[in-house]
């Protein structure tokens, strides 16, 4: 596996060689189907949305819906004006969604398609919405995408009349829709009224009834969005993805907000916690205090395997901030550090938490891909890997216990439908994490050494 | 006709006008048996249908082992097309160096749309060379880098001249055409132009035969080459599952080209058959009766009475190997419907399967299919162009001169062709000849049409692709992806359709659809009592 991969790490400035990234219009797209009654809509040639489609289906194991402007050569030349107003037309009449959210490609972007003027001229029936956002795909990396087209959606809806809704709007950023459930939970024993934005539980974990519902009971409503001018305050959560869309209700609508790393572990829950309590001015409940009680003796009883232990992790900005975070709280050490994404916010956000943990040797990079972190490891290997299922090839190359997280993770089941974050997240992560390393454990040892208790 | 109209009924009048002609619903006499395809999709309407890139790059030459494919533009493209088609490859003779773990792009940025992206492609190619030292680099377009003007051949050109290798430009940008259709066609001109014809390494046998329009999606072609080769038949390429540049050079050696998916591949067949005389023969390795058919018209074709021996024992001793699974299937399976939605033929070669194990295939319709590939070769001169499909380069090649042989003259292939035991040789008669009447054909099928056509038809199967997987399934109708098996498989030759009869089994048998609705739906909360008796 991986065969040409060479121990010998050269510096490349113009090859890319297994991305640890994609391209922005699939983040919009996630974002839009976090909105209910929302078609996603793709501004460009079809194969966008179909890999894109295609990409969600495989690591929801869900349908994702979207439409195409199917763009053809005389529409790149011409521009799609055309092809979004026809596709507009076709979508309210054969799909009958409540809003359309469209967002650009390379191609729309490349030619300079203005879709704003295109939607302002648009025949939208009565009480539907068309809102878009510019994500091309030549900037960033899908990250930019999802809070873009967050944006995008703001920028259309939200409104401030002046009375404030007692809400706390929550940005949870790009994680499964078992991470938006527990998120829920917790800030309803913290007993915070809460507009979660976007909100993929319900509608990327849409349950099996027998009937097909194209957009199920799930998502953010149109008048939630616009009430987030009218919120008590936001909560955001993923520094790197949460920054713009909290600065931007922040400027525009005066609404005050808290930036939070992705609750993932004890402290970054912790802090999520405080917010809200913060917000609510009610104290922690018991039971919330005793769940994290739980995931700290879990955390004590399982130490030893886990202490000074290498990790490799890769994926989305906060998701790898968030884990680095626990890897450092279980007494690991976290040698590699990447994303794909290109922010220089992530490398000092990590480079911060080796400082506090006093870790030495270990690197962090954005804009890096998995053949360099694969190279890293060739060069000085690690104990774990976690990451997207694309780590499984370097996993098995190396021969390196592998743990999914993130996005995408196309190989196995029931992942999206549960947490990563919170303490019940956290208790998830140990048993995962102890488990590959100690099944690896039990078999790498000799007869004489193969214990029945750990 | 009652289930076309009821599906085109909700449609607008625009919409109505531009769908009708690509749904049609069969009737015993040959009329409505023309179908309207590889036309555009309309916007909006939720299409299964990709781009010229996937169909170029994704397809075609994504596949080949030993090239280094680069996809040129943002990275999206790449990362999509990395690892997702389940075609099958390990490193063999002609070489060493396996590339289809890796995806690999020019990740534009801003600044490259805005001043060119030309610099940073040989940039990468030099890096390329450098880490990987390849024999060959494809540089796969996508939609940007036709509309800034990067000249891709031109940067081929000049690493040819720099490394010594072959590199090979592809302008498959994903806006080129109305669908993956484009793209087979442009990677199609490439391989013709560039690679078949430029090695000589001979067959070792006299029965050599390339497959083409075979991907190795979950080992098919590897079953196919195991099958082939306990008849003595020597297979030289599978075009492109596993195969390699390398090998694909001498493909202009073989003495038969056998075809299975017609649609992404009929070009090369064709050019094959004019520049060397090759002549192709469309084969089905889907479903054991296929198999056979398939089996008996290539030893036909080779008129070797060793050779006809040799497979009619391998067909008695494979078909007795899967005869009580077959059977065992058959028994569950008998009389259910299907759907089938696919790329290429797939269509096609899965209905002879399904009848294989008792069923009937009641709805079936492509994403990216020509007229030809519902109707049969013979539409071709009626087919009409448009704007569209004028952009997809045709190429047309001359007898070659020093390769060029017929095995048969005209009469002897039209005596071979001839009666009821006549081999296809050189032609399709498509996919719906095969079906019958009150059978619905939905060509570019769309969300939409597949809800309603559940709704309409009431399948008890579903073979779909991934988009459209779920919904089905959602719907409580079973679902199979038909482009990657569900990643099972092979679903090809015998042991292939052992393998889809288990499939289609625990599809419609998985003890899970009776738990799907709850028993308190059906049972009263209140337990009633009779009154009266204190």
């Amino acid at each position: 596996m991986l065969d040409l991969t060479p121990k010998t790490v050269k510096e490349r400035s113009a090859l890319r060689v297994n991305p640890c990234k994609t391209c922005q219009p699939v983040g919009a797209m996630y974002a839009a189907l976090g909105v209910k009654g929302c078609m996603p809509h793709s501004h460009g040639s079809q194969g966008c949305c179909s890999y894109h489609r295609t990409v969600l289906s495989r690591h929801f194991k869900e349908p994702a819906i979207a439409s195409s402007s199917s763009f053809t050569e005389g529409a790149s030349v011409f521009g799609g004006r055309s092809n979004i107003s026809t596709a507009a037309k076709n979508i309210f009449d054969m799909y009958d969604p409540d809003i359309i959210a469209v967002h650009t490609t390379c191609l729309s972007e490349t030619i300079g398609d203005d879709l704003g003027s295109y939607i302002m001229d648009m025949d939208i029936p009565e009480g539907k919405i068309v809102v878009h956002a510019n994500t091309p795909s030549y900037v960033g990396s899908h990250i930019n995408g999802f809070f873009n087209m967050m944006m995008g959606f703001m920028n259309y809806l939200t409104k401030k009349t002046g009375t404030n809704n007692g809400k706390t709007a929550v940005f949870p950023g790009w994680v499964n829709p078992g991470d938006i459930r527990e998120l829920k939970r917790i800030a309803g024993l913290m007993n915070v009224p809460t507009t979660f934005f976007p909100d993929q539980s319900g509608v990327l974990d849409a349950p099996m009834t027998g009937k097909y519902d194209m957009y199920p009971e799930g998502g953010t409503t149109a008048e939630e969005i616009q009430g987030l001018g009218d919120s008590e305050g936001v909560i955001a959560l993923g520094e790197i993805i949460g920054a713009e869309p909290a600065e931007l209700l922040k400027k525009k609508w005066k609404t005050p907000y808290t930036l939070l790393p992705m609750p993932v572990g004890v402290t970054y829950t912790d802090q999520y916690v405080l917010a809200l309590r913060r917000q609510s001015k009610t104290e922690v409940p018991a039971e919330l205090e005793a769940e994290r009680g739980r995931l700290v003796d879990l955390l004590l009883d399982s130490h030893q395997y886990t202490y000074q232990k290498n990790v490799a992790i890769f994926g989305d900005p906060d998701v790898v901030i968030g884990l680095t975070s626990f890897a450092l709280e279980m007494g690991m050490t976290p040698k590699y550090v990447i994303t794909g994404t290109p922010k220089g916010e992530f490398t000092r956000r990590i480079e911060a938490l080796f400082a506090k943990y006093g870790v030495t040797g270990c690197t962090a990079k954005a804009n890096a891909d998995l053949f360099e972190l694969h190279q890293w490891i060739k060069n000085e290997p690690v104990d774990l890997l976690i990451g997207s299922t694309y780590g499984k090839q370097i996993a098995r190359s190396e021969d390196i216990p592998f743990l999914r997280a993130g996005f995408p993770v196309l190989d196995r089941y029931g992942g999206p439908l549960q947490p990563i974050v919170g303490y019940a997240g956290a208790i998830r992560l140990v048993e995962q994490i102890t488990n590959v390393l100690l099944d690896r454990f039990d078999r790498d040892v000799s007869d004489e050494d193969f214990e029945i208790v750990l | 006709m009652i289930d076309r109209e009821k599906l085109l009924d909700k449609y607008s009048a625009k919409v109505y006008k531009n769908r009708k002609d690509h749904i049609i619903q069969l009737e015993e006499t040959d009329e409505a048996r023309s179908i309207a395809a590889n036309t555009r999709a309309i916007p909006g309407v939720m299409t299964a249908r990709g781009c010229c890139y996937a169909g170029c790059k994704g397809v075609v030459v994504g596949p080949l082992k030993d090239v280094c494919v680069i996809t040129h533009g943002p990275v999206g493209c790449g990362f999509y097309s990395w690892g997702t088609r389940r075609n099958k490859a390990k490193p063999d003779e002609h070489t060493d160096k396996n590339f289809v773990p890796y995806c690999f792009s020019t990740d534009m940025q801003e600044s490259d749309i805005v001043f060119g992206g030309e610099k940073k492609l040989e940039k990468a190619i030099d890096e390329a060379m450098e880490l990987f030292d390849p024999k060959c680099i494809m540089i796969c377009s996508t939609c940007p880098i036709g509309l800034i003007g990067d000249d891709v051949q031109a940067v081929a050109r000049r690493a040819e001249e720099k490394y010594g290798i072959k590199a090979i430009g592809f302008s498959c940008e994903g806006y080129k055409g109305v669908s993956q259709s484009g793209g087979h066609h442009i990677a199609n001109n490439g391989v013709m132009r560039f690679i078949i014809g430029t090695g000589d390494t001979q067959p070792k046998t006299k029965f050599s035969v390339n497959i083409l329009g075979e991907y190795n999606i979950g080992g098919d072609g590897w079953e196919e080459e195991r099958i082939l080769k306990r008849c003595g038949i020597e297979v030289l390429n599978l075009f492109t599952g596993d195969a390699s540049c390398e090998s694909l050079k001498s493909a202009h050696l073989a003495h038969l080209n056998l075809l299975m998916c017609h649609r992404s591949i009929n070009y090369i067949a064709e050019m094959m058959k004019t520049k060397y005389g090759i002549d192709w023969l469309k084969v089905n390795f889907i479903g054991v009766g296929a198999t056979c058919k398939s089996l008996r018209e290539i030893a036909k074709y080779f008129n070797n009475s060793e050779l006809t021996m040799r497979v009619e024992e391998v067909i008695a001793d494979e078909t007795a190997a899967v005869y009580d699974d077959m059977e065992y299937y058959k028994s569950k399976l008998t009389g259910k419907t299907a759907g089938i939605f696919s790329g290429g033929s797939r269509s096609h070669h899965y209905q002879v399967l399904l009848e294989d194990l008792g069923m009937k295939t009641v709805i079936a319709g492509y994403e990216f299919a020509h007229r030809d590939d519902y109707e049969g070769r013979v539409i071709i001169p009626q087919i009409k162009e448009d704007a569209d499909n004028k952009n997809i380069e045709s190429i047309t090649v001359a007898p070659d001169e020093r390769f060029y042989r017929e095995v048969y003259t005209e009469e002897q292939i039209a005596a071979l062709k001839a009666g009821e035991q006549g081999i296809g040789l050189n032609s399709y008669d498509g996919m719906i000849p095969e079906m019958g009447a009150g059978d619905v054909v939905v060509d570019d099928y769309n969300h939409f049409e597949t809800d309603e056509l559940i709704r309409l038809v009431k399948p008890d199967i579903f073979l779909s692709g991934i988009k459209d997987k779920y919904s089905i399934q959602k719907a409580g109708v079973s679902s199979r992806q038909i482009h990657s098996y569900d990643y099972s498989g092979p679903y090809a030759g015998f042991n292939g359709a052992v393998n889809f009869g288990r499939d289609v089994t625990m599809a419609l048998y998985t003890n899970v659809w009776g738990l799907v609705t709850p028993p308190w739906k059906h049972e009263p909360m209140l337990v009633g009592s009779l009154g009266g008796g204190e």
